[in-house]
């Protein structure tokens, strides 16, 4: 593939989204846009490790929750500037990746086993960040409103958007380049079979250790990013369940281990949330029941999710391309 | 060890539970020469090349690998020394295309990713999977897919090769297709050692062969001397079999 065939339609994606703001300007639509693209963040750190690797987690709300607290708390606690924290907090969520991978990896944990501990990890840091009253316990964390371009605020909704975007389609790029690298193939080796990975000289626990570390510093953006856009946390937000099912179940819906999927996930299962909240108003739980549903149909029906059938589509409509 | 040994397998042993799988096994593979590891079915062949590619441990003996003991190695640093092996039950990168099936294997020792796919398309084409490069590799047929087990680990540029049966499933043709590429690449200065049931295809590519049975090397030698060993005979046709079938060569001839 070309480099223009690999990364045009990335940029292409990225600068039709970018013109939004010019012509829908609503507050709702743009906060709804920015929520889903954290989401899509959030997901694109997931399909690395799941989609591109094969080990599913259910647990990313762990490197969420380490993004949005260490952003939140280094500002409010310690005073440091809000970049260097977000940057800092995304150190912290992708160090936190390192060590759960390390732990997990090491003793050769596969399947739901590993999903099960990225849980468990996940759940105890929701606990701890409960009770500790460093993290603000239940009550949670508030950024100080102090609306500056120095301190990663904006009066503006349309910014971010833009900044929100500008990750995502930066992630994309990413992606597209781990998917033509060495670490791609082996990565992409280790999810089809560990056996032959290995006999063909693959080092499959370093590999998947620079995955998790990767996934869990993009999901950790995601989660730095949260914080600051809505300026405030507590622990059911940042390392809540309700994060790691998004972020699996975007890419699962969108197209697993591609770099649109994530993506096209998100603002898909986004899109239809508002519509179902549009039409039958806010009953509750009416969102997982939704999410459920639409799992079991992609599962059923469309394995390879959204871009898997768009794939199909064209295939039919072209001649295949083989 | 002899000076020309790139492999010397020392007593090895192998126990799951309460079956000893490979009892005090050791040969010796030299360098540049296709040696084959015959046996009956169940006799440890596939365990024994598992714990040269270091899939399993060993319960007694060492692995020898030009001049170092590679025991301790875990399988992919077997395969940064130059050992690879194919899997007796094909193992393939299922969702992958054959091309990106290779290229893994081409990786190993070529960083960037245009080089790999041209290692891979070379392989490719050695093995006959040329025209399949675009296809994925779960579209293949048994022949196709013992093939791609070939090049995946020919990519690897190994300097031993370990084939676990490759010729299995396939017919006489397709046979007749892989035997030249085995010599190719023996030719071309890879070491092998193969597991075959096929006998035409041992008696014809091996120089040396081993005979396994119930986990121990019953016999050693040239192709010639080896299928004659009573031994083997025995151990392939039960007992008293060699002392029946000589009664009835020399009732034919008399
Ligand atoms: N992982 C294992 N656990 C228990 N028994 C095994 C295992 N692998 C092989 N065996 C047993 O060891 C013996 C040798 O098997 P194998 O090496 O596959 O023989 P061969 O390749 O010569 O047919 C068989 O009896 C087999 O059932
Ligand atoms: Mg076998």
């Amino acid at each position: 593939m070309s480099p223009l065939r690999a990364y045009g339609p990335i940029l292409l994606l990225g600068a039709a989204l970018a013109s939004m703001p010019f012509f829908a300007a609503s507050n709702t639509l743009l906060n709804a846009m920015v929520l889903a693209l954290v989401i899509a963040l959030a997901a694109q750190g997931w399909n690395i490790l799941g989609g591109y690797g094969g080990q599913f987690s259910f647990g990313h709300a762990a490197f969420f929750g380490m993004g949005a607290y260490g952003t939140a708390l280094l500002q409010t606690r310690f005073g440091v500037n809000a970049y260097a924290a977000f940057a800092a907090a995304v150190a912290l969520g992708s160090a936190a990746g390192l060590a759960i991978g390390y732990l997990s990896f090491r003793s050769g944990l596969r399947g739901s086993y590993f999903a099960l501990v990225t849980l468990a990890f996940a759940e105890v840091f929701r606990i701890l960040a409960n009770a500790w009253p460093f993290t603000g316990g239940a009550a949670g964390v508030l950024i100080k409103l102090d609306v500056r371009a120095e301190t990663f605020q904006f009066a503006s909704r349309a910014v971010y958007f833009w900044i929100a975007l500008g990750l995502v389609v930066a992630v994309m790029l990413i992606n597209r380049s781990v998917e033509r690298s060495r670490f791609g193939a082996w990565l992409v080796a280790i999810r089809e079979n560990e056996d032959a990975a290995k006999a063909l000289g693959v080092d499959t626990f370093s590999v998947k250790l620079k995955a998790i570390t990767l996934s869990a510093a993009i999901t950790a953006i995601s989660g730095a990013f949260y914080a600051q856009y809505f300026l405030f946390l507590d622990a059911n937000i940042a390392f809540g369940p309700w994060i790691s099912v998004e972020a699996l179940l975007a890419p699962i819906i969108g197209g697993l281990g591609t770099v649109f999927g994530p993506v096209i996930g998100a603002l898909g299962l986004h899109f239809v949330a508002e519509i179902t909240r549009a039409v039958a108003g806010r009953v509750p739980g009416i969102d997982l029941a939704l999410y459920g549903t639409l799992l079991v149909v992609m599962v059923a029906f469309a394995r390879d999710g959204i871009i898997g059938l768009l794939t199909k589509a064209r295939a039919r409509l072209f001649g295949s391309r083989a | 060890m002899s000076a020309d040994a790139i492999l010397s397998v020392e007593h090895a042993s192998k126990r799951f539970g309460g079956l000893l799988a490979v009892d005090d096994a050791s040969l010796v593979a030299r360098r540049g020469r296709i040696t084959g590891l015959i046996g009956p079915n169940g006799a440890g062949k596939t365990t024994l090349f598992a714990m040269i590619s270091g899939f399993i441990v060993p319960t007694a003996g060492r692995i020898m690998f030009e001049g170092a003991d590679v025991g301790g190695l875990p399988p992919h640093r077997r395969a940064v020394a130059g050992i690879a092996r194919t899997f007796q039950i094909v193992q393939p990168f299922a969702g992958l295309s054959v091309r990106d099936n290779i290229a893994v294997g081409a990786h190993l020792r070529r960083s960037a990713r245009a080089e790999a796919l041209a290692k891979a398309d070379e392989v490719a084409a050695l093995v006959g999977l040329g025209d399949m490069l675009h296809r994925p590799a779960s579209d293949l047929t048994v022949s196709g897919r013992k093939r791609l087990e070939l090049a995946r680990a020919l990519a690897t540029d190994p300097k031993l090769l370990l084939l676990d049966e490759v010729l299995a499933g396939l017919n006489p043709s397709e046979v007749r297709d892989v035997v030249p590429v085995i010599h190719a690449i023996r030719d071309a200065g890879v070491t092998i050692v193969m597991v075959e049931h096929v006998m035409q295809a041992v008696m014809s590519l091996c120089e040396d062969i081993y005979v396994l049975a119930q986990g121990r090397i019953i016999a050693a030698g040239a192709p010639r001397e080896v299928t004659r060993d009573p031994k083997v005979v025995e151990a392939y046709l039960g007992h008293g079999a060699a002392a029946r079938i000589a009664a009835r060569e020399e009732a034919a001839r008399g």
